[in-house]
């Protein structure tokens, strides 16, 4: 598990609007890396091209490459969906099928692969993907009840397990903590600290804490001006980002915020 | 809140209360009450005005199929509404069984799959399938479909005969039980469609990305989030359906060769709905007759009643997993 994501060039519009202009990074695998940058920058289409989930947008395209490991997932021959069972997606409101129990919802993304899993199988990958989510010990006895009578932590942890039971190579999270309150957001933060062990990790985050808390990467993005595309300012080490950046932008923005 | 010291909660001032505040609820108010008394009113009438028949009615009025009510003064009227109600809801059954499957699929092709310019276009002509009157769609059947479905006829009851719904000998015109659910089907198209449309479009957002990032194709992510989502909407639009097939008297009495009988070959001609029965009967009613279709009317009334509470109670079981 955990491979590496290579991004050069990235392009990416909304029918003739450049939304973001051309982003190159490198995304390790097993280590979690924070995109921060104000609102309206392109972090979120941005991390959505990461697993084609842009493509849900009628008029979003993109030019330029993103490799996971030696797969170009924007090869003609490549199927999204595939793409999307490997690049799993947490967002930013919880988002569990409301018609379906804890259960269903933990086990509705391995029910799309194999649709005649035993149900003792089934039942190991519910428990180890709550397991994983810090999630196993609040609802171990109410598998059967609805994901949505969950607070909403739980429901965004939920939503986690969901997303970390058919084992995907890498996790992308937009903004996962912004509509929950302080608590829960520090029990998903420590929950991506113990994922980080076994996938790659993208968060984009609008609090700069968490970015330095969670993170070992961080991306900065910025817009010259509305109207004008996003783009990667610097991306580095986020202790050197945070204490020392390169660019002006940056450390601008950081102790805009910070200070 | 309520009950703290009004002196200290902001709360609409006592003395002002707004005229339009006042006539907005009042006429509100009426209109609820209104309707009640209306549903009141109807109800009333038809077991006051049904009664007479009902008291005279030597057989019972439940189980008997014959309908002997068009008697002199001095006669005894024998009539049962058995028959009819078996014929209403099969009819009606019928149709919801033929129609609500393509409405969902229709419903399904116009929010998820065509174009927009297509989407808009099929919205706008099942829009226009609900605006033909049904003595139309009467015609329709009759003068023309009901020949075409002939082949059709013959081949379900050479292959599936087996099964009693499809047992021939076929009707030779085609006015069959057939003929008309498929007929009703039509009609009861574009109401079940536009209703899951509806509710398809509103499926948010969240769930639908959360299918397809967990690898759902287009048509998986529609079992997963849309359907189960779309449901209540669409036993609602169904249920509307099943009350426009329950309750309708032209395109039936037009196509069906009415014999009152309980049969459950669809085609073979025989069966009778009430509503077509009392449009049919109601000019030449006589004596008790009047009185005992009004009865007949009743049990339509009932019937209509009862499945419209079915569906809510479909509607309102699954809550606890619908917000
Ligand atoms: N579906 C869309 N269609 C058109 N424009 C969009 C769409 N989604 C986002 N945008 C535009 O792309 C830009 C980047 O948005 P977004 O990625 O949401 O920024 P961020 O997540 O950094 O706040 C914004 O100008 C936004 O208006
Ligand atoms: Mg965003």
């Amino acid at each position: 598990m955990a491979k590496r994501i290579d991004v050069s060039g990235l392009n990416v519009y909304y029918g003739d609007f450049l939304a973001v202009e051309d982003v190159s990074m490198t995304i390790e695998p097993r280590a979690v890396t924070a995109f921060i940058g104000s609102s309206g920058c392109g972090k979120s289409t941005f991390l959505r091209t990461l697993n084609r989930m842009h493509e849900v947008a009628p008029n979003a395209r993109v030019d330029g490459k993103v490799m996971l490991d030696d797969l170009d997932i924007y090869a003609p021959e490549v199927d999204p969906v595939a793409v999307r069972r490997e690049i799993g997606m947490v967002f930013q409101q919880p988002n569990p099928f409301p018609t379906m129990s804890i259960y269903d919802n933990v086990i509705a993304g391995s029910k799309l692969n194999n649709q005649r899993m035993s149900k003792s199988n089934a039942d190991d990958i519910v428990e180890r993907a709550l397991r994983d989510a810090n999630l196993w010990d609040e609802v171990k006895d109410r598998l059967a009840k609805p994901g949505s009578g969950l607070s909403g932590g739980q429901q965004q942890r939920l939503c986690i397990a969901r997303a970390v039971a058919v084992q995907p190579e890498v996790l992308l999270m937009d903004e996962p903590c912004s509509a929950l309150d302080p608590i829960s957001t520090l029990a998903i933060e420590d929950l991506i600290a113990s994922l980080k062990e076994n996938y790659t990790i993208c968060i984009v985050t609008h609090n700069m804490q968490q970015a330095a808390r969670v993170s070992d990467q961080t991306a900065f993005f910025n817009l010259a001006g509305t109207g004008q595309p996003g783009r990667l300012i610097e991306m580095g080490e986020t202790n050197k980002i945070f204490t020392k950046p390169d660019k002006k932008e940056t450390e601008n923005y950081i102790t805009g915020r910070f200070g | 809140m309520t009950t703290t010291d009004s002196s200290t909660t902001p709360r609409a001032p006592k003395g002002k209360r707004r005229i339009g505040d006042v006539v907005f609820g009042n006429t509100a108010r009426g209109s609820g009450i209104l309707i009640l008394a209306i549903l009141a009113g109807v109800a009333a009438f038809l077991i006051i005005q049904s009664f007479d028949a009902l008291s005279a009615n030597t057989a019972n009025f439940l189980t008997t199929t014959e309908w002997d009510a068009n008697t002199d003064a001095d006669e005894e009227p024998a009539f049962g509404v058995a028959a009819l109600a078996f014929g209403t809801v099969l009819a009606a059954a019928l149709a919801l069984v033929i129609a609500t499957p393509i409405a969902v699929g229709i419903a399904l092709f116009i929010a998820y799959y065509a174009p927009r310019r297509l989407a808009s276009l099929l919205g706008y002509i099942v829009d226009l399938l609900a605006a033909i009157p049904s003595v139309v769609y009467g015609l329709w059947g009759i003068g023309y479909l009901v020949q075409e479905l002939t082949p059709f006829y013959q081949w379900l009851s050479d292959y599936l005969g087996w099964i009693p719904l499809f047992a021939g000998p076929i009707s030779t015109t085609g006015r069959t039980m057939m003929s008309a659910g498929i007929v009703l089907a039509v009609m009861i198209l574009p109401i079940i469609t536009a209703i899951s449309r509806d509710v398809f479009l509103q499926v948010p957002r969240g769930h639908r990305e959360a299918a397809l990032a967990l690898g759902a194709t287009r048509w998986e992510m529609i079992r997963m989030a849309v359907l189960p989502f779309g449901r209540p909407g669409v036993i609602g639009g169904a249920m509307l359906g099943l009350g426009r097939a329950l309750g309708e008297t032209m395109a039936v009495a037009m196509i069906l060769s009415p014999a009152l009988i309980i049969s459950p070959h669809l085609l073979q001609s025989g069966n009778q709905t009430i509503a077509a029965h009392i449009a049919l009967q109601y000019p030449e009613a006589t004596g008790h007759g009047v009185s005992a279709l009004i009865a007949a009317g009743l049990v339509l009334f009932a019937i209509t009643l009862v499945v419209n509470m079915a569906a809510r109670y479909v509607v309102a079981r699954r809550k606890e997993f619908s917000e």
